[in-house]
């Protein structure tokens, strides 16, 4: 049995609505597994069944060889690190980190030192007097971490805990919860709506949609090789294009151009899905685009056009490459990248 | 110009709405300085006389009552044992029963709130005979309980209390539960400390109440030793001056929290914020 263990959880609301369906998932002491999907999916509230803090209608939960579902909250050992950090007003920065200890019935003196030792690791000894209100957005974000971080529990929770701070400290952040977490070895889960968040910070990630895991894999996996429709156009920024299309005796047409020797026996409608990066220029190439605005980011160029019933259309190009609004760009799908999805199912059939 | 005489114009009103205000009482003050024989000849005094100690130490140590059996010393220990009574016990019990109501999964806690709300439409006065006998019943007529218990049920500061805890934001209680905080110990560290300057405003109100409750102390209590303040005001007999003292010493308590605990509550009140 793995650390954390999730066997068939299901939430369903007293009124009715089915917040998470059956899901089961393992993760292994010290990975760092993230929740990624839209909100409202049920990944905030997975995350919550396994703090306690939500009844879990159906299933169980393993923590450490141990069953959790009836466990207080307070009896689990995990620590939870919440989207608006929920820090202790009236507390100051050290007695934040100290109060879980204390109900712990730890002495002084040790509290003291692991307060200081995680302020240290955390670089916020200098505000240990200080009440969260004189804070800065990133100093409380580090708060709320040390209060994590100082009971050594047997598995960090983060709810969202980026997404209160500005675009520069998020990224900050981020790299700081990553190295910390490696240092640390703590097994964590990340919940969060931000695919870059997902990507950078994950061992694995979990896509979620609807209160169901559409698919659990390293994040390169899931690049690579999106397994839905969903998952496809979740992951990847900018997002993957999708060209409504048909399939027959393996060949592939929409919008005007045909793909031979597809390596399916799928047949029907279907949707084709592209990711802007996976487009070269060439000569001849399958899909004419019309170019209607070009947005350049430095070191990518982001090519927006129209193909013949598309609009929108994207190509990421490098940056030192000119290109001007309203010429014609022929393209090409770089070593047969491109995604095909079942049109009803959205399910992947190459 | 025409700035500084409207300007003026305002400060005028204000201060001829602070002479009404403040004229009376001082007129009282400066009375009770006098001797009785001067007020009796020259009606009330606007400027002071040399009695002052005199007249309030009569007053304060004077046996009053049918009985001769109560000084003003012994009402203001009255009175002060009520108003801090009422308002502790009534923070304590609306404190309380706020916290049950937003975070004890209780049904229909909405509907039990406003049953508790409704009686605010009820006064004392309505209650008052039923309230009396169930006090003669348990035997706490002439009582400091029975003075204080009846009153202390504050639907108001229930509602206060009620509406501050449901702005406290969810997350404080998860967090603190995963700090491994009880129920009790969420109360104690986490809800008392937040409401400091909340628990600061209803002592002073609910001191205040206690302090001018009349009718109640009067029908509850029929030794005169349990007599307080506000009812001595009435039962006090003696000359006008030292009536004018007592009048003058009954107003200075309430006014002595409000000044002691005012800083507090905006110390509190400039700090959270």
């Amino acid at each position: 049995m793995s650390f954390l263990d999730l066997k068939n959880v299901t939430k369903i609301y007293p009124n009715g609505t089915k917040a998470v369906h059956e899901t089961s998932l393992s993760i292994d002491e010290g990975e760092f597994m993230v929740f990624v999907g839209p909100s409202g999916c049920g990944k905030s509230t997975l995350l919550r069944m396994v703090a306690g803090l939500e009844d879990i209608t159906e299933g169980d939960i393993n923590l450490d060889g141990k069953l959790m579902n009836e466990v207080d909250p307070s009896e689990r050992d995990v620590a939870m690190v919440f989207q608006n950090y929920a820090l202790y007003p009236h507390m100051n920065v050290y007695n934040n980190l100290a109060y879980g200890l204390k109900n712990r019935g730890i002495d002084k003196e040790t509290i003291e030192q692991k307060v200081n030792d995680a302020a240290k690791l955390l670089q916020i000894s200098d505000y240990l007097q200080r009440k969260p209100s004189m804070l800065s957005g990133g100093q409380r974000q580090r708060v709320a971490m040390g209060r994590a971080i100082v009971r050594n529990p047997k598995i960090f929770l983060f709810d969202e805990p980026l997404s209160n701070l500005d675009a520069k400290l998020r990224i900050q952040m981020r790299l700081e919860i990553k190295k910390l977490q490696q240092k640390v070895g703590v097994t964590s889960i990340f919940v969060t709506h931000d695919q870059v968040e997902a990507m950078t910070l994950a061992d694995r990630l979990a896509v979620i949609n609807n209160g169901i895991i559409e698919q659990l894999g390293t994040p390169i996996e899931i690049y690579d090789n999106p397994k839905s429709l969903f998952v496809a156009g979740f992951i990847g920024s900018p997002q993957m294009n999708f060209l409504d299309g048909n399939l027959k005796n393996k060949t592939l047409s929409a919008e005007g151009f045909e793909i031979k020797d597809v390596n399916t026996e799928h047949e029907g409608e279907v949707t084709l899905g592209i990711r802007p990066e996976h487009l070269v220029q060439s000569e001849n190439g399958l899909i004419n685009l019309k170019v209607d605005l070009v947005e350049q980011l430095g070191s990518d160029n982001l090519v927006y056009g129209q193909l013949k019933n598309i609009k929108d259309f994207c190509y990421r190009c490098p940056g030192n490459q000119t290109i001007e609004k309203g010429s014609n760009l022929s393209l090409n799908i770089e070593n047969k990248k491109y995604y095909i999805f079942d049109k009803s199912t959205g399910k992947r059939v190459n | 110009m025409t700035r500084f005489i409207t300007s003026s114009f305002s400060h005028l009103i204000l201060l001829i709405g602070i002479l009404i205000m403040v004229v009376p009482v001082w007129m009282i003050f400066a009375s009770s300085t006098h001797t009785s024989s001067m007020i009796n000849m020259n009606g009330l005094q606007i400027f002071l006389g040399d009695s002052f100690y005199e007249n309030y130490l009569r007053v304060l140590l004077y046996q009053g009552g049918f009985f001769k059996e109560i000084t003003a010393l012994k009402m203001f220990f009255n009175s002060f044992i009520m108003a801090t009574g009422v308002a502790i016990l009534s923070v304590v019990t609306s404190l309380m029963a706020a916290y049950a109501l937003v975070y004890y999964r209780i049904k229909h806690a909405t509907l039990l709130f406003w049953i508790i709300f409704i009686t605010i439409l009820v006064p004392l006065e309505l209650r008052i005979f039923p309230t009396y006998s169930v006090m003669a019943e348990l035997n706490l007529v002439n009582s400091y309980f029975g003075l204080i218990v009846p009153i202390s049920a504050s639907a108001i500061a229930t509602l206060f209390f009620r509406q501050f805890y449901k702005t406290v934001p969810d997350e404080l209680l998860e967090s603190a539960k995963l700090d491994g905080a009880n129920t009790w110990r969420f109360f104690v560290d986490f809800l008392i400390p937040l409401s400091k300057t909340m628990i600061v405003a209803m002592l002073i109100f609910m001191f205040v109440f206690g302090y001018n409750q009349y009718l109640w102390p009067l029908l509850v209590t029929t030794s005169e030793q349990y007599w307080t303040v506000v009812m001595g005001l009435k039962m006090m007999s003696g000359s006008i001056v030292h009536r004018f003292a007592f009048v003058m010493m009954s107003m200075v308590p309430p006014i002595l929290i409000i000044i002691v605990l005012q800083k507090h509550f905006i110390k509190g009140v400039f700090q959270d914020k």
